[in-house]
């Protein structure tokens, strides 16, 4: 089970107390009348969908009911920081990101992880 | 009309065995409080106790206890009197949302050697004495339920959870201490 770190809680909490919220940092356009459909459509409804570093909302729903902002790898799953509502998205360092890397570089998250990195036919 | 007794949700249930106590609570008083930080002093000054500003955190003075849920969120209990409800009522010229949640809960007392073995069969939380300490406090989860969890002792805890879901939480318990 994943161990999550609330920014408002200050402590590791279990997965199962957690809700996945979709992507952080979408500003909510200010002039929503006036928008066209397509920028109302890239608003509302596209998203990155990043394979790699990609930054979420979650919620502590379970907990302290608080949404949150996280930095996590979406391949390997690991978190690299959690931060509280309403911050800017916080500088990694490069020790960071390399530490939630997975174990091979380019390998998609649903095929198995080989080693040597290469991918083996058959 | 009468006025028939309210009937408790778990009431005549009694389950020891295992190093496990199940006893339910009898009835009290809640309240749910969402209010700003800032308020959380003069709310606790009407109701004559002081509300925990750190996560985890509980405050007890006689039988009323105050709970740290969220940042802007309390759980207060006390006796099954509205003596609260009415104290909060006289707070004047602040934000604050008191709702009364005192038939919605209800609580079960897990106690005994093997306490956390049971609680941890459906609770994924730490319960170790250094991550959840005596007088410490959280919502989280066990088994399919939302439960708030309050460690009154080594081996005792007070589990708080709906009424509704207070026969699950209670079988919950009984089949975990089976096997504890």
């Amino acid at each position: 089970m994943l161990l999550i770190h609330c920014p408002y809680c200050e402590e590791e909490r279990p997965e199962l107390e957690f809700a996945g919220a979709g992507e952080a940092h979408i500003e909510r356009p200010k002039n929503m009348a006036d928008i066209s459909d397509e920028d109302f459509e890239k608003f509302f409804f596209i998203r990155e969908n990043q394979k790699g570093l990609v930054y979420e909302r979650w919620r502590h729903i379970h907990g302290c009911g608080r949404f949150f902002n996280a930095v996590r790898h979406s391949v390997s799953d690991k978190f690299i920081k959690t931060y509280k509502a309403g911050e800017k998205k916080p500088k990694l360092t490069k020790a960071e990101i390399e530490a939630v890397l997975p174990p091979a570089k380019n390998t998609p998250a649903n095929e198995p992880v080989y080693t040597d990195g290469a991918k083996q036919k058959g | 009309m009468p006025n028939p007794a309210r009937i408790h949700p778990l009431a005549d249930r009694l389950s020891a065995g295992n190093g496990v106590i199940l006893s339910p609570v009898e009835s009290r008083e809640r309240i749910s409080l969402r209010a700003d930080p800032t308020t959380a002093k003069a709310l606790g000054t009407a109701i004559g106790l002081n509300l925990p500003t750190k996560p985890t955190g509980v405050t007890t003075k006689g039988n009323k206890s105050a709970f740290w849920i969220g940042p802007d969120e309390w759980l207060l209990i006390g006796p099954d009197n509205g003596s609260m409800a009415k104290a909060l009522e006289k707070v004047g010229r602040q934000v604050y949302s008191a709702t009364d949640i005192s038939h919605r809960n209800t609580a079960i007392t897990v106690s005994g050697a093997k306490a956390v073995e049971a609680l941890n069969s459906g609770c994924p939380r730490d319960l170790s004495l250094d991550a959840f300490p005596v007088k410490s406090c959280s919502r989280t989860v066990l088994g399919k339920a939302e439960i708030i969890l309050w460690r009154t002792g080594n081996q005792e805890f007070h589990v708080e959870c709906w009424r509704s879901f207070s026969d699950y939480v209670w079988k919950f318990l009984v089949d975990a201490t089976r096997s504890a």
